[in-house]
């Protein structure tokens, strides 16, 4: 046997809540920079629990960076693609941080506290690059600060979440909207709780003081162990994105993908005021792309890997960002980049698998989309 | 989980069940434990020349590919369906199910492999050596 090894590049960082998951049998991978629990009872059990009922991640390796100051907002309008004057008090927005070529120095999440103080929720693997990045433009009166130490950051997911937690803080949940938070005590814990997650499922993620990690995690484990709630890995985080056709930070989108190409027109607002990278996305958008980021389902037997090949007609045209088995539906999908006239989905192409290739179809996406 | 008496292991973490020049060969509960759960396996067809230290096999997880190796040479006599239908019996059941049973050119070289013992000593000295 031989498993494709991932790189170590340097000692792995530590979440607060490393031993505990150790202690419940977590199976350690290096991700980001940091060594994390990618499974504990098995992908496909955690997988189906978050699906079908609830479950529990620490995803503390996030990173957040504060922006605070009377123009605090000129600040992450200029690093970022989406429009943040629009979000309202308690708001989070979906966004890129942008290079001066239009493209992602990385995803994140925008949270507005007030009118002079946002957050943004950065990747792991990022996030100090992400703060020398926006201090290095930030010619405004704001103040930034890498406040990632400072926090846990748990997410519960899955359609029995607020079942879960609503015993466990005086906060109403049900009437907090989708991307939008609050601060309250949950467990008697100062948080903040926001109805946002990367797994195509209702939930929420929390952010508090470390100190309270194995206090927070454990009473959430206890609370919702009644409900079927499983304590899950990174595996399952990636399967669940991928199935609801989320990017990932070095898969989908990178410092060589424009968010016109990977699907993210959605939240790159052209008629706002000048941001990194806008001259190019425009020229882009006004001659068009030639390629673009694709859904596709196997067609053969066969599991499409991150990496491998997209062939048509025997030339290889493109390359697989992530794929693998989608366990909610039974199929084995997949995303990569395809040239522009390649992307209507019921296209057929082939996947070059180790010594063989495999065919497979382009598909709309999500791959999943949970009813409403 | 019991690594049978009369198996014979690898390094890569396979098993082989010997039995005259009729081998049985499979991957070992430390090598399903690793991959997690196998959704996946892709066998070599009947008459197919294996060579020793030679993949022959791919066993794929929801999370990895990896490749099975042949311990001794030989012809692949026979292919398992049902680990095709049931992959995931690699994982509930690796001692029991079979990828392939194969004749063996040299039944002597089963010698050269670890018998149980010598395997979870193999097992014992990799784990210290990566603890950290």
């Amino acid at each position: 046997m031989s498993e494709i090894p991932s790189a170590v590049v340097r000692p792995a960082r530590h979440t607060a809540l490393h031993d505990v998951h150790r202690r419940l049998g977590g199976k350690m991978v290096p991700f980001g920079g940091w060594d994390m629990p990618v499974e504990y009872s098995g992908i496909l059990a955690e997988h189906r629990a978050v699906r079908e009922r609830a479950g529990l991640f620490d995803v503390s390796h996030m990173g957040e960076i504060s922006i605070q100051g009377r123009e605090a907002l000129d600040l992450v309008q200029f690093v970022t693609c989406n429009d943040a004057s629009r979000l309202h008090l308690d708001q989070c927005q979906y966004s890129g941080l942008m290079t001066p070529q239009g493209t992602f120095m990385d995803d994140l999440v925008v949270n507005k506290f007030t009118d002079r103080h946002y957050w943004l929720i950065v990747n792991a693997a990022n996030r100090e690059r992400d703060f020398e990045h926006i201090c290095q433009h930030d010619h405004f009166d704001a103040q930034v600060v890498n406040v990632s130490e400072g926090y846990t950051q748990l997410a519960v997911q899955g359609p029995a979440t607020v079942k879960i937690l609503q015993p466990l803080t005086p906060v109403a949940l049900s009437p907090i909207r989708y991307y939008h938070f609050t601060i309250g005590k949950l467990l008697g814990v100062e948080c903040i709780i926001s109805r946002t997650g990367y797994t195509g499922e209702d939930g929420f993620e929390l952010y508090f003081d470390p100190e309270h990690s194995e206090h927070v995690w454990n009473g959430i484990l206890d609370a919702g162990q009644a409900a079927g709630l499983l304590p899950c890995g990174l595996g399952a985080r990636n399967t669940l994105r991928m199935e609801a056709g989320m990017a990932l930070y070095g898969h989908e989108i990178d410092t060589t993908t424009t968010p016109l190409e990977a699907g993210l027109g959605w939240i790159t607002k052209l008629g706002k005021p000048d941001f990194l990278g806008k001259a190019v996305i425009e020229r882009q958008a006004e001659q068009g792309l030639t390629r673009k980021l694709i859904g596709f389902e196997m067609e053969e037997a066969g599991i499409a890997r991150d990496g491998y090949a997209v062939l048509h007609q025997g030339q290889r045209v493109g390359q697989v960002t992530s794929a693998g088995p989608a366990p909610t539906l039974g199929r084995n999908i997949g995303m990569a980049y395809l040239p522009v006239a390649l992307c209507p989905p019921g296209t057929l192409i082939d996947i070059q698998i180790r010594t063989r290739t495999a065919r497979a179809r382009v598909v709309p996406m999500p791959f999943y989309k949970r009813r409403a | 989980m019991d690594y049978p008496k009369q198996y014979r292991y690898t390094k890569e973490h396979e098993w082989v069940d010997l039995d005259g020049s009729t081998a049985k060969i499979g991957i070992t509960d430390f090598a399903q434990q690793q991959l997690g759960d196998i959704v996946f396996a892709e066998l070599p067809a009947v008459g197919t020349v294996l060579r020793s230290g030679q993949a022959f096999a791919t066993v794929e997880s929801v999370k990895a590919v990896s490749e099975v190796f042949a311990p001794l040479e030989g012809t692949v006599a026979e292919v398992n369906a049902e680990v095709a239908q049931h992959p995931e019996r690699l994982n509930s059941h690796p001692h029991d199910t079979w990828l392939i049973t194969a004749t063996v050119s040299h039944p002597s070289a089963v010698n050269q492999l670890m018998d149980a013992a010598a395997y979870q000593q193999f097992l014992a000295a990799s784990s210290d050596s990566s603890a950290h």
